[in-house]
């Protein structure tokens, strides 16, 4: 390492970019395996191990990485480590907002958007390539969620009218395999395309910083640590997006699950192919839309798909403004010590999103619960809405509240007997009441 | 608007996506109608072998299109 300008800062860059590769593939796990583990084609916890070893893998089956970050979207000559750190800041902020909110977002998008921000900062609006904004991230955001619907609609609904009279178990077993399978071709691509961005970064910031030649290949440790991050992200499952995917938009059958993966490994990879790269969380979302719409009489919940439309609209927004924001922070304070506050404050807003989200925590053991009507009330207004029968709310609703109520009278019944079966207890044999119930709740 | 939209690209991922994204899964669904479908199983509950040659060449088709996946991947192809 010698010639190194500014190792300190080149240490916090090369963290923060492991950190962003880590919340990659935390938020995006669920791409690739919501739908394996709605249909229970895999268990929450072997589709996860699954997902991250084969990004793993796919980390290392190409290693033709672009030393490039935005490339067509911002000027690169503004680019600098500053710009980087800012940059990355602001899309792991974003990326762990819309996790607390159980929404897919797409990760680069999020990246994009964080570097923009930090160059309008650094430079102002004309550092911004704003056409090759427009037709790189904005137009193939509203694009790719259409085609994947398309896809996965004819396919699902080819695959219904087709396999119609199979009996269910035997559909079952047979499209489980197929779902597995195209489930992991999305891993292994989301590893191969995702990490390398990563390591993109990374090496930038080891030649800005000049501790490796400019025409250098990127070093064996970047693609280890880099693969490592995103495989652990993976392990450690985004369980809130992964419920938002596989419960929350339509409730999957392995012979939808089976047509919407395959939807989304054919249209990522032919999209690369073809020049014009679409985001994985963008055709995934729309592939599990589509496989509701071919489906007769599955219900989709248009309410929290269009929520999630309007957090892609405004995911480089946001991310940007974040991104802004802390490259002014940076270059207020000035020097390494400003990156140095940038990374502390990071760590802190993340600790606080995290502790949110231990208020209602999602994990393995609960992300196939059924989806909660009272916690998402626009689900009724979404499946009343796509069926035609405006009562369904209404009924629904007052039986909810109903429910409810016979609920919470049924639990104080209970409670109450219970007190008093323990007290009688207790009176016979003239044990304290007290102990016994601290025993019960133990048992609760 | 051909400034921002790259439509002959768009159309070929359109056009490619339904027949591989809408086609690969409805050759799976022939493979599974062909083995566990009405009729495939006989009375003492075997399949014939012409319905399995069919069934494993669908089959077959769907587990070629992931290693030709895996191949591109590898290439460098994304």
């Amino acid at each position: 390492m010698v010639g190194v300008t500014e190792p300190l800062l080149l240490a916090v860059v090369v963290a923060t970019a492991l950190a962003f590769d880590f919340t990659n593939g935390f938020h995006d796990t669920g791409n690739a395996m919501a739908t394996s583990i709605a249909t229970r084609a895999l268990k929450p916890k072997q589709a996860v191990l699954l997902s991250a070893s084969l990004n793993l893998v796919g980390a290392f089956l190409s290693l033709t990485v672009a030393a490039t970050i935005a490339t067509g979207i911002v000027d690169s000559d503004i680019v600098t480590l500053e710009v980087v750190l800012a940059g990355l800041a602001g899309g792991i902020v974003w990326n762990l907002l819309t996790w607390l909110f159980g929404i897919p977002s797409s990760s680069s998008h999020a990246l994009v958007g964080g570097v923009v921000g930090a160059v309008i900062a650094a430079a102002g609006v004309s550092g911004v390539l704003w056409s090759g904004l427009t037709a790189k991230v904005l137009i193939p955001a509203l694009v790719a969620p259409v085609i994947a619907i398309l896809v996965a609609t004819v396919g699902t609904a080819l695959v219904g009218r087709i396999t119609q009279d199979v009996p269910d178990k035997d559909n079952d077993r047979m499209f489980r395999w197929g779902q597995i399978g195209s489930a992991s071709l999305v891993s292994l691509a989301h590893g191969t395309n995702d990490a390398q961005k990563s390591m993109g970064i990374i090496l930038l910031a080891l030649i800005a910083a000049g501790a490796v030649p400019a025409d250098s290949s990127v070093p064996f440790w970047v693609i280890l640590s880099c693969a490592l991050a995103m495989a652990l992200g993976t392990y450690t499952g985004g369980w809130r997006v992964i419920r938002t995917l596989g419960k929350g938009l339509v409730e999957l059958s392995s012979r939808q699950g089976m047509a919407a993966e395959t939807s989304s490994a054919a249209v990522i990879l032919l999209s690369s192919h073809f020049g014009y790269s679409l985001s994985t969380t963008h055709v995934a979302t729309g592939s599990i839309l589509g496989s509701g719409v071919g489906t007769k009489g599955a219900s989709v919940r248009w309410g929290v798909a269009g929520r999630m439309f309007a957090a892609w609209m405004i995911t480089v927004p946001s991310a940007a403004a974040v991104g802004a924001a802390f490259y002014g922070i940076d270059v207020l304070i000035g020097g390494t010590a400003g990156s140095f506050v940038v990374f502390g404050l990071l760590i802190a807003i993340s600790a606080v999103i995290y502790g949110w989200s231990r208020r209602q925590p999602v994990s393995s053991s609960n992300v196939n619960d059924d989806w909660d009507p009272a916690q998402q009330s626009e689900s009724y207004v979404a499946e009343s809405v796509t069926m035609h029968r405006p009562e369904i709310m209404r009924v629904k609703r007052k039986e909810l509240k109903r429910a409810k109520r016979r609920a919470k009278a049924a639990r104080g019944a209970e409670e109450a007997a219970r007190r008093r079966a323990a007290a009688r207890v207790a009176e016979l044999k003239d044990e304290p009441a007290v102990r016994r119930g601290s025993e019960r709740d133990g048992e609760r | 608007m051909s400034e921002y939209v790259e439509w002959g690209a768009l159309l070929n991922v359109l056009l490619v996506g339904l027949l591989v994204g809408a086609g690969l899964p409805a050759l799976f669904a022939v493979g599974v109608r062909a083995i566990a479908g009405p009729g495939a199983r006989a009375e003492d509950g075997s399949v014939s072998a012409g319905r399995r040659v069919l069934a494993w060449i669908c089959f077959g088709i769907a587990i070629l299109a992931i290693v030709g996946a895996i191949a591109f991947l590898a290439a460098g192809g994304h």
